[in-house]
């Protein structure tokens, strides 16, 4: 199908950005999932806002934080040597983010204000603490991962905000990390897909992070199976009963990519292949 | 309301106007008649309109035609040089990677990314790079065959981007 009549504006400059916001335009960064949703008629704007001159594509280290400019393109972060360096987690789950042409325009800011619920990137920040920062017309402010993802597509950020940039707390230095997917062919979206960041010091976990994409209707972090992990010695055992009580932090629905037990049952599964890459790696 | 687009498209700047909800590859094809940019699916998943922009492969149903304005275009159009095929493309016919031929251009775009920044890809590399396209006739082997051929003869790196199963 083909979109209908939209008008079409470019902006220059956030400001001007947030203005067509709250007269209702719709934001167009990597386009990866809005053009299909324009093409199929799912979504039928009276404006569409490019933001892609923008600038907005930095991607620096800022003290403890990894910052990542929402512009920046999922290839841009998977091969950044920086990314792969400070927050390899990052690195690793932007590979299986689709498709390289679809990595090659795909922004970090739109997926995460996209919301899938069975997006990489989103479960990344909640494992990791990321927060984002967003501008609205009466000015800016920070959401904590963990108060963003609100349900499949809603988020915190108002209609008249724009997400300008995220930063992610780099882990531990000499932190293992693990990412762990099911989807139906390679680098499909995911049925459910766990990302973990672990650090062991003299053979005891002292940190531990654990998100499940997939099996909720947000990005869910595994809070009890990380304390299950931390301070004890990251054995074959100790990894199976962090994974079983991932299953308790999951409320997944039935669709046609699989019934909801599947799902529950895949993030055990996955959080336990993460989690042995996570203390290997 | 028209606006007007100008961009490079193999090698020549082009200019011409139209609609914002124009997709990058109904620009390409109606606007500029380069039918080697196949339509298949106009949502990102069966990757036949794959084109380079700006160098980097690009589903084109996925960009508005608005969008490139200012940016460099390569379709499968360019990929041949004054109607001679270009290695991958002489690739692809000796080795029978095509039937009808609609997947294909798609398949080159990515390909030419693919040993542009690996020249020597393992064959899983290869599979991974190509799960992104649909082809409904030949069933793929022909298909990597024909990029392992076009590939710099010699053993493979090891390379990060292994096959994921």
């Amino acid at each position: 199908m083909k979109a209908a009549p939209f008008a079409y504006v470019r902006a220059a400059g956030v400001g001007e950005a947030v203005a067509a916001l709250s007269e209702g335009a719709l934001v167009l960064a990597g386009g990866q999932s809005l053009v299909p949703l324009l093409n199929m008629r799912l979504v039928r704007p009276h404006t569409v806002m490019d933001v892609n001159r923008l600038d907005l594509a930095h991607l620096h280290r800022s003290g403890a934080d990894l910052v990542l400019g929402a512009l920046t393109r999922h290839r841009q972060v998977e091969t950044s040597p920086l990314v792969r360096r400070d927050v390899p987690l990052l690195a690793a789950a932007m590979s299986h983010v689709g498709y390289v042409a679809v990595r090659n325009r795909g922004t970090t800011g739109g997926s995460i204000a996209h919301a899938d619920p069975a997006a990489e990137l989103p479960a990344v920040c909640v494992a990791l603490d990321a927060s984002f920062t967003v501008q609205g017309a009466r000015g800016r402010r920070e959401i904590p991962a963990g108060e963003f993802f609100l349900g499949p597509h809603r988020t915190a950020l108002a209609a008249d905000e724009l997400l300008v940039e995220t930063r992610v707390p780099v882990p531990p230095v000499g932190s293992g990390h693990g990412v762990a997917e099911l989807s139906r062919r390679a680098n499909d979206l995911a049925v459910v897909a766990v990302v973990a960041c672990v650090a062991v010091s003299e053979g005891t976990v002292t940190y531990a992070r654990i998100a499940v994409a997939g099996a909720a209707p947000t990005p869910i972090r595994a809070t009890v199976a990380e304390s299950v992990l931390l301070g004890r010695t990251p054995s074959a055992d100790v990894i199976a009963s962090a994974a079983d009580a991932v299953a308790d932090a999951t409320d997944p629905s039935d669709d046609l990519r699989a019934p909801a037990a599947y799902r529950r049952e895949m993030a055990v599964v996955l959080t336990r292949r993460a989690l042995r890459q996570a203390v290997t790696s | 309301m028209k606006l007007t687009v100008t961009c490079t498209v193999n090698g020549r700047e082009v200019r011409a106007d139209c609609e914002p909800r124009r997709t990058l590859a109904d620009f390409l094809r109606h606007d500029l008649g380069l039918t080697g940019v196949h339509v298949g699916c106009e949502q990102g998943a069966c990757g036949s309109c794959t084109v380079l922009l700006d160098g980097a492969t690009a589903r084109s149903c996925c960009l508005l035609a608005v969008q490139v304005d200012g940016a460099t275009v390569t379709t499968v159009e360019g990929l041949a040089d004054n109607g001679v095929l270009g290695p991958l493309q002489e690739a692809f016919r000796s080795h029978h990677a095509l039937q009808c031929g609609f997947c294909t251009p798609g398949m080159l775009a990515t390909a030419t990314e693919l040993l542009r920044d690996n020249p020597r890809p393992t064959e899983a590399q290869i599979r991974t790079a190509l799960s992104g396209h649909l082809c409904r006739c030949t069933g793929y082997q022909h298909i990597v065959d024909a990029v392992k051929a076009a590939a710099d003869p010699g053993e493979p790196e090891a390379g990060e981007e292994q096959h994921r199963s």
